[in-house]
């Protein structure tokens, strides 16, 4: 057994067993964190498979971006549930049939499985000499530029939905309209009024309903 | 075992199959996740990363195994569209949450509010 083959079994098991702990722990927190590092090892399989821009890209759009989104909801959200382990045993029953049918292909198709000769001569981008990133981005902005785009477009549609979700007009907040404010004129909102001497106070009375264009209106004499 | 493509400076015992298993063993722990947690919507939407996770594997490997840039191509794409996913899966959770106060999986079937 080679350090390499160590090594991969080390990753892989800790990969798995955190996947484990992902789905059964209780604490959505610990569960979160297990997928981290669930990440953390898939990353380094992934280095050992020589695909070391892809393991950057787990970490840094993974760990650094999905993961403390995750965190964040979790932390934003109650968590209490009420009926916790009403129907836990009927699907967990249900569970482990439907696991068991996936292993079960999946064993036969792992047991039958094998690589047609022709696939290696179908090679469309051969790594040549050129670093894992080098290859990878002359391939990305060349032949897949367009479908390069439309990924980007995806993550656009994404923010776009994601922000309209959770975006939200609250009633009874007091904003300041800043355009409103300076759109205000003197004339809607100053009036003014001769008031002879010799007349009452009371006339002026009449004037608060009639011209008010918004709210309270300042009268200067 | 057909050969490594590139394989000069790597010492050989990782054969594909290692790959294979490992995805196949992820992706059945994420889709018995999906089945197993009836508590909330996060723990389904982080075995379906795992699932995910999964089929990344699979790719990088087959990538490797067979010597094509394409397959880690690919890996790249379901990982945007993964992460994608995952941010309006998250929205929808939370829009959810503030209508309903709880994410009880059980409940979710009701298509009101």
């Amino acid at each position: 057994m080679t350090t390499t083959t160590l090594i991969f079994y080390i990753l892989s098991g800790v990969l798995l067993s955190s996947a484990v702990m992902v789905v059964t722990t209780k604490n959505t927190v610990y569960g979160v964190l297990f997928l981290i590092l669930a990440f953390f090892n898939a990353a380094g399989l992934f280095i050992l498979a020589h695909a070391e821009f892809l393991a950057m890209i787990l970490i840094v759009v993974y760990v650094g971006a999905v993961a403390v989104l995750f965190l964040f909801v979790v932390m934003m959200v109650n968590m209490e549930t009420k009926k916790s382990q009403r129907m836990d045993r009927r699907y967990l029953l249900m569970g482990i049939f439907v696991g068991g049918v996936l292993v079960l292909e999946l064993v036969v198709v792992f047991m039958s499985w094998n690589t047609s000769p022709e696939a290696f001569e179908l090679i469309f981008a051969p790594q040549d000499g050129l670093s894992n990133t080098h290859a990878l981005g002359a391939l990305l902005y060349t032949h897949y530029a367009l479908i390069f785009q439309a990924a980007g477009l995806i993550l656009l549609i994404a923010m776009i939905g994601a922000i309209i979700l959770t975006l939200r007009q609250r009633e009874n907040v007091l904003k300041q309209k800043i355009g409103d404010q300076l759109a205000r004129q003197a004339k809607d909102s100053v009036q003014m009024v001769d008031i002879s001497p010799t007349s009452s106070f009371r006339n002026l009375e009449s004037l608060d309903d009639s011209a008010t264009p918004r709210g309270r209106t300042s009268r200067v004499s | 075992m057909i050969p490594q493509h590139r394989g000069e400076e790597q010492a050989v015992s990782l054969s594909l199959d290692h790959y294979l298993v490992v995805a196949a063993l992820l992706f059945t722990i994420g889709s018995i996740g999906v089945f197993l947690n009836r508590r909330n919507l996060i723990v389904i939407l982080m075995s379906i990363e795992l699932m995910l996770l999964a089929i990344n594997i699979n790719f990088v490997a087959f990538s490797q195994y067979l010597g094509d840039l394409v397959g880690q191509v690919f890996a790249l794409f379901v990982l945007t569209v993964a992460a994608a996913e995952s941010a309006i899966g998250l929205a929808i959770l939370v829009v959810y949450f503030r209508n309903r106060g709880d994410i009880d999986v059980d409940d979710i079937s009701v298509m009101r509010g």
